[in-house]
């Protein structure tokens, strides 16, 4: 059902990250202060329609973390008009599929669904943005059914715990310290009337953006939102306080023991982003030295690392250059056989080195410059993709319009640059790291006990 | 007021549909000299391709050696003809295209993504070519994807919901070669040899043994030139052989083991499903109903959003070439694993004994029918498609003629269906966690 966090999974790495102009944006801006994007996809009679609202765990403070997530499930818990779980009944019935996401900066609702039937999602989307019903039985359920969630994702997870430790090692003051689904303390404790000031306090079209692609005319979606979205009143936003994330003085590290069959190892850079940036090109530089890290199976690590000395049995490359504020740029790795996590940080801290000491390749650079290209072209096979580039530009305060500008950014990219970046930034005082140190996994014993004998076989 | 809302939108979908028929892919179908299938859409709009090349070579095929499809599969692209891994990788990426190999029970596929252009394209097909035609298993790649694989399977004990599966998987089939895991185990890979694989790509990675998809902006004479280059070379063979049949379990049994975990995972189910089986559509309109819908589905109605006992709960048929299982699902906090358990038992006995509402399998039609065109809205979509109709021999005309088929479903289609194939007193019951004590 709803995915909530890890949203950045579907977005990170360079060859996901591209889209092109080949159809048409339209932006619309109502009254209320709601944006409307529309990208015009003809190929197919669907719409996909998503609201993305600027609110995420990065907005949140320390004792009620999670709680946007919270009231994203919330979300589907009824309104004046509607009944709780008649927003997905209809949905349904149209034929629709629908989810909602939460991550670190955006809260995000879509249905997939016909073209015609458009007006139905716009109808219901904008009936919860203002009139969401928060009942105290539904959401004593809920808050179970999120405590499920953590425990499913994360903390029967050995890798994704070490993670969520890891982030809080790794940001000091800043708001990415916290996981997107909160810690269990603060998701046990919250109240109905948190929730209540949340949600007025964010959900409202002056703080939202409608993003639809498809089979659709722009001036045809424009009136539908105006007749729907356009008569919410806005709010008064709160000022978001910056929490500028300290300066990192040195090395940070720690160790993480849970029950697990592998070590594992993730580091990570303190790192800008394209967002309050002030040399534009240095996060575009970020993305081409993580391709050249991890663009392909050709990239560097699994030709070096995995094959190569063999010391990898994965190694894996995150950097969000669309995050709202500074984050990391992280490697995740898992040592081959005979080879601890000691040795493979060696190993990998050495393929850092030598992106500080020499310039890429040209042939390197023309090979991630290369595939970015051919992925411009097959993102636009995903109505779904498209809509959630621009939503997630829109919400995190840069405009949609950098999602054109990708390609030629990247292409603009120098090894002089690249190099540039890495002395820069991948220096170990901006440095965190985290060992998984698997505690054994006590082998449990099966039984197995037949409960009916001999019944009909066929 | 809903009502209201509701019908006219109904109206509309009426109003709609020859319009609908209209968008589904015409797939031309033809057969290569050497006896390879090949299943063919074009696609207007974007400047590219998408290919699989699909062959009977999946884990069902393991005989004792479990593992050895998969890992064949995994080493074809680490070595090819006068390449090596890194210069496969370099010369499919420095024309922006996309390769995969993957194993399933049945299959062994392998997938291509490329641009058009004839220049790009012809870099993209050249590579595959040599990958399916003269992959070169040297030792050392061997010995390396071997390790890698032992670690993956040591990585799945991991995990509360892997351990579920293999037992579940083993619980269903017993020694059928459905049984075992698709990645085989570790016991079994710590044996596999070089020559294993050899032997197995010599027998099933031939020509009468594949199928090839192909959907994208091509003209049928270059997809026919692009398929012609893309198998030169490689023996005709024969197929694979016909596999014994799955016998279904005899009796209900439950199967537990602990795990130091903060949940239970819980898997239900019994072997059911073939593709192009006569009760195909109503048990999957029956199975939308049941716990195949998401949150509207009635397993998760009852286990979720009325009793907040887990984040997921759902069921599900994997149709294979012999019966795949028909699975329900849910992972709950331990304490609360048998009310869990005892909520989606119930829920699926009463279903299985009453069948839908009137009302739930027209809400069902509705959302099957009215979400159709969903289903084949981009190349990629349309290609899986088109390689499950090509490898399961589904008829031609399927996507033409899926949505009169589920509305032809009755309520009595669904309850027949499920009395006489979904049997509880055949079900594998197992759960992996801490609510099983040590």
């Amino acid at each position: 059902m709803k995915i909530s966090v890890k949203i950045s999974g579907l977005m990170l790495g360079l060859p996901l990250l591209a889209i092109a102009g080949q159809f048409e944006v339209s932006e619309f801006k109502l009254d209320n202060g709601l944006k409307v994007l529309v990208k015009e996809d003809h190929r197919a009679p669907v719409v996909v329609s998503q609201v993305w609202y600027r609110i995420g765990s990065s907005y949140e403070h320390d004792g009620i973390t999670g709680i946007s997530h919270m009231l994203e499930h919330m979300m589907f818990k009824g309104t004046e008009h509607h009944p709780a779980g008649e927003f997905s009944r209809i949905i349904a019935a149209n034929g629709g599929s629908e989810n909602a996401f939460t991550g670190e900066d955006f809260t995000a609702y879509f249905q997939s669904l016909e073209k015609s039937r458009l007006e139905v999602s716009f109808k219901l989307e904008a009936d919860r943005m203002r009139y969401l019903k928060l009942d105290e039985v539904e959401f004593a359920k809920e808050r179970e059914v999120v405590l499920e969630e953590r425990r499913l994702r994360t903390e029967d997870q050995p890798r994704d715990k070490t993670m969520e430790l890891f982030m809080a090692l790794a940001f000091s003051n800043g708001p990415y310290k916290n996981p997107v689904i909160g810690w269990p303390e603060d998701i046990k404790e919250y109240t109905l009337s948190d929730l209540q000031k949340w949600y007025r306090q964010w959900y409202a079209p002056n703080n939202a953006t409608v993003v639809v692609v498809g089979d659709v005319q722009p001036e045809a979606v424009h009136d539908l939102a105006q007749k729907y979205f356009g008569v919410l009143a806005p709010s008064r936003l709160p000022k978001l306080k910056s929490r500028t994330e300290l300066d990192q003085t040195g090395l940070r590290r720690m160790i993480v023991k849970r029950p697990a069959k592998l070590p594992f190892l993730v580091m990570g850079y303190k790192v800008p982003v394209l967002k309050g940036t002030v040399k534009e090109w240095e996060p575009y530089a970020l993305e081409v030295l993580t391709g050249i890290l991890d663009g392909g199976n050709g990239a560097r690590l699994p030709s070096r690392l995995v094959r190569g000395k063999e010391i990898a049995a994965e190694a894996n490359v995150g950097y969000n250059l669309y995050s709202r504020l500074p984050t990391l740029l992280t490697i995740e790795a898992v040592p081959a056989q005979g080879h601890d996590t000691a040795t493979l940080e060696q190993a990998l801290r050495e393929e850092i080195r030598q992106l500080l000491e020499k310039p890429v390749t040209s042939e390197e650079l023309a090979q991630v410059k290369a595939q970015v290209v051919a992925h411009k072209v097959y993102e636009q096979d995903s109505g779904f993709y498209q809509a959630m580039e621009l939503g997630m530009l829109e919400t995190v305060g840069l405009s949609w319009s950098k999602a054109e500008e990708y390609v030629d950014k990247i292409k603009a990219v120098t090894p002089e640059q690249v190099q540039a970046v890495a002395r820069k930034y991948l220096v170990e005082d901006r440095l965190s790291i985290a060992y998984l140190d698997p505690l054994l996994i006590t082998d449990g014993t099966t039984t197995a006990e037949t409960l009916l004998e001999d019944t009909h076989a066929r | 007021m809903h009502a209201k809302f509701l019908s006219a939108f109904i109206a509309l979908l009426t109003l709609l549909s020859p319009c609908m028929t209209q968008a589904t892919p015409n797939i031309q179908h033809w057969t290569t000299a050497q006896g390879t299938r090949v299943y063919f859409v074009r696609t207007e709009g974007l400047p590219m391709v998408d290919l699989h090349v699909v062959f009977a070579a999946g884990s069902v095929y393991d005989g004792t050696q479990h593992g050895v499809a998969s890992l064949t599969s995994a080493l074809l692209d680490s070595g090819a003809g006068k390449w090596n891994a890194d210069d496969i990788a370099q010369r499919l990426e420095s024309v922006g295209a996309v390769m995969e190999t993957s194993v399933s029970k049945d299959t062994g596929s392998l997938y291509l993504r490329s641009l058009t252009d004839p220049d790009k394209l012809n870099v993209a097909v050249g590579t595959l070519h040599a990958i399916l035609t003269k992959p070169l298993f040297t030792a050392e790649d061997f010995e390396r994807q071997k390790r890698q694989a032992l670690l993956s399977l040591q990585e799945k004990e991991e995990s509360p919901g892997n351990l579920a599966e293999v037992i579940y998987t083993k619980a269903i089939y017993g020694d059928h070669p459905y049984g075992h895991p698709t990645d085989g185990e570790i016991g079994t890979v710590t044996q596999l040899t070089r020559n294993d694989l050899v032997k197995f790509y010599q027998r099933y990675y031939v020509a009468a043994n594949a199928m090839v998809a192909i959907v994208g902006d091509l003209a049928r004479a270059d997809a026919e030139t692009l398929v012609e280059r893309l198998l030169a070379g490689l023996p005709q063979g024969a197929p694979a052989e016909i596999l014994p049949t799955v016998a279904e379990p005899l009796a209900a049994t439950t199967v537990k083991q602990f795990f130091p975990s903060t949940q239970t995972h819980v898997l239900i189910g019994e072997p059911v499903l073939v593709y192009n089986d006569p009760d195909y559509f109503p048990l999957y309109v029956g199975n939308h109903i049941l716990g195949g819908s998401g949150l509207v589905a009635r397993i998760t109605q009852e286990v979720r959003e009325k009793r907040g006992l887990s984040y997921s709960a759902s069921s599900y048929f994997s149709p294979r070439a012999d019966k795949g299982p028909f699975t329900m699902r849910l992972q709950t906090r331990n304490e609360q694993t048998d009310k869990a358990l005892k909520v989606i038992m119930e829920t699926a006995n009463k279903f299985i004994a009453d069948g839908p509402t009137d009302k739930e399998l027209e809400a069902a039609k509705q959302n099957l029918v009215g979400g159709f065109v969903l289903r084949i809205d981009n190349n990629r979509k349309i290609a899986e498609y088109v390689a499950t109709i090509g490898f399961y021999g589904l008829p031609l005309d399927y996507l033409h003629t899926f949505t009169a088929k589920v509305q032809s479903v009755t309520v009595a289609d669904i309850v027949k269906s499920f009395k006489t194939r979904v049997d509880p007193a055949r079900f594998q019951t197992v759960l992996v966690g801490g609510a099983v004590g040590k």
